[in-house]
């Protein structure tokens, strides 16, 4: 992927399935780590007691960047970042509004008391999960600080909850939708809904 | 991941797909029983009723604590001190707790198919903790999930249920489980206790205990129910522990890394010698840890859609 897809671009000429939602890449591979490499800087900058920094990963989608983070403050600060990850499932509020989650592992191997957690996700849109993630948080000890991170910011928050960190400001309408690919081809998309309603979307973000 | 199902009744219904749902989400409950709080808040504000209609110890205890470590009320009801006494009938009982608001009513009654029953009259999810000798799900979930923790996977394991297997809901749910997870399930006992019918559910049956657990990976006791039975089924107890019962001896002639499973409570000098129920083999007291995980992992899963349901975005 060598450039960034414009938001604006036309479809391109191509004859799109009827069903098929109009997508458009908002972030290439190079962008996503050039917003990681910023945010990393950002983390170091505000944070000079980097012994304290540990990061958290919300899965699925914050994990893989959590670790991608820590490698890039680990040559920042000549120091492993120790990174884990926290599932938030068990902590929703939704739980009983529609089918069980699948909860993916929490793996804490450290101790977050008196430590600056960093959480991180890739999109932050309602608020809902970082909500869910504070009280999971809470199960573990008390953290001196926690500040958050995330890829995306699509806006649409229905708490008050906002970031430290992000990546990119993207304006959303509600029903779109973003997907955030890591892996062999990192990008991330914006999906518009071409005027029909996701109601079978039982996405998490 | 699957699971939309208002109700665990049985084994027998569940797909494969859905019995590793639950073993995966009891894997996550597991953890959190490791943390220093072991408490999450995913059932805060629902109440799960035990209706325990014949006695139990480690089943009610468990579903008693893996309510309570969801942060849901729980009341525990029991035959000897309630209207049963009077002449209630179950449904009337049933109908009476959800007037009370229960969400989940977990019962264990001594007719097959009483929660079947239940969940028709009552809109609570119904959980069967032990229905008579036809299914005790929670049970053969537990009992895959510790089988999956030491061998990884469980297709293609040779597992032997030795014992009373014509009284035992416990050997039919692990029958059901096992088989749907693709291990190949020897049944042994006397002949009185394990009759042929057992091979249409698609497992070997033998009355030869030393060539059944010769190439067993696990070997599954069960009790001698003798409050179920209604006959002699075998000539002594003494008869039994020298045919049927596993010692040192026959355990030297199995496979090294076959393991012992039973799910309690167990007859020391019965079915099995004392020793061996405490030795490193044996993963007794492993099950009951991961009763309540795997407890805790139904209770969420059947909460799932219970409430309002809300259509949620990206």
């Amino acid at each position: 992927m060598p450039n960034v897809q414009r938001e604006s671009a036309p479809p391109g000429g191509v004859v799109r399935d009827f069903f098929m939602p109009e997508s458009n890449v908002i972030l290439d591979a190079s962008a996503i780590g050039r917003a990681l490499t910023r945010i990393a800087h950002e983390i170091a900058e505000r944070n000079e007691n980097f012994a304290e920094v540990v990061l958290v990963g919300i899965p699925e989608g914050g994990v893989p960047l959590a670790q991608r983070l820590g490698k890039i403050l680990a040559e920042i600060w000549k120091h492993a970042v120790p990174t884990g990850s926290l599932d938030v499932s068990m902590h929703r509020d939704d739980l009983d509004r529609r089918a069980a989650p699948k909860i993916h592992p929490t793996v804490m191997p450290f101790d977050v008391n008196g430590k600056t957690v960093v959480l991180v996700d890739d999109v932050l849109f309602s608020g809902r999960t970082i909500r869910a993630a504070l009280d999971a948080l809470n199960d573990f000890g008390r953290p001196k600080k926690i500040q958050l991170a995330v890829l995306i910011d699509r806006g649409h928050r229905d708490l008050p909850i906002k970031a430290d960190f992000v990546g990119k400001n993207v304006p959303t309408a509600a029903n779109e939708k973003i997907h955030v690919r890591l892996g062999e081809k990192d990008e991330v998309v914006l999906e518009k809904n071409n005027g029909r309603k996701n109601t079978q979307d039982a996405q998490r973000n | 991941m699957s699971w939309n199902k208002k109700h665990l009744l049985d084994i027998e219904s569940l797909t494969a797909d859905e019995i590793v749902t639950v073993l995966d989400t009891a894997r996550a409950f597991k953890a959190v029983g490791e943390r220093a709080i072991k408490k999450v808040p995913a059932l805060r504000g629902k109440t799960v009723v035990n209706l325990f209609i014949e006695p139990s110890t480690r089943t009610r205890i468990s579903f008693e604590l893996a309510a309570q470590r969801l942060t849901a009320d729980i009341v525990n009801f029991s035959a000897e001190a309630s209207s049963f006494k009077k002449g209630e009938t179950l449904k009337d009982t049933a109908k009476n707790l959800e007037a009370l608001n229960a969400d989940f009513i977990v019962i264990r009654h001594s007719a097959s198919g009483a929660p079947h029953f239940l969940s028709r009259v009552v809109n609570a999810s119904i959980i069967n903790a032990g229905d008579g000798a036809h299914e005790h799900p929670t049970q053969a979930l537990l009992d895959a999930f510790t089988i999956r923790e030491h061998k990884e996977k469980i297709a293609g394991l040779n597992v032997t249920i030795l014992g009373d297997i014509l009284y035992s809901r416990v050997a039919r749910s692990n029958i059901w489980a096992l088989t749907k997870l693709g291990a190949r399930v020897t049944l042994c006992g006397p002949s009185t206790l394990v009759p042929k019918t057992f091979e249409q559910m698609g497992c070997r049956v033998t009355h030869n205990v030393d060539e059944a657990i010769r190439d067993a990976d696990i070997i599954h006791l069960l009790r001698i129910q003798h409050e179920r039975q209604r006959k002699t089924m075998f000539p002594s107890i003494g008869e039994y522990t020298n045919l049927f019962g596993l010692n040192k001896a026959r355990l030297a002639k199995t496979k090294p890394d076959a393991l012992i499973m039973h799910p309690g409570p167990i007859n020391r000098g019965v079915e099995i010698d004392s020793e061996i129920a405490d030795c490193s083999r044996s993963l007794i007291l492993e099950q009951v840890t991961n009763g309540l995980a795997v407890r805790m992992a139904v209770l969420f899963l059947l909460n799932g859609g219970k409430g309002p349901q809300e259509v949620s975005g990206n």
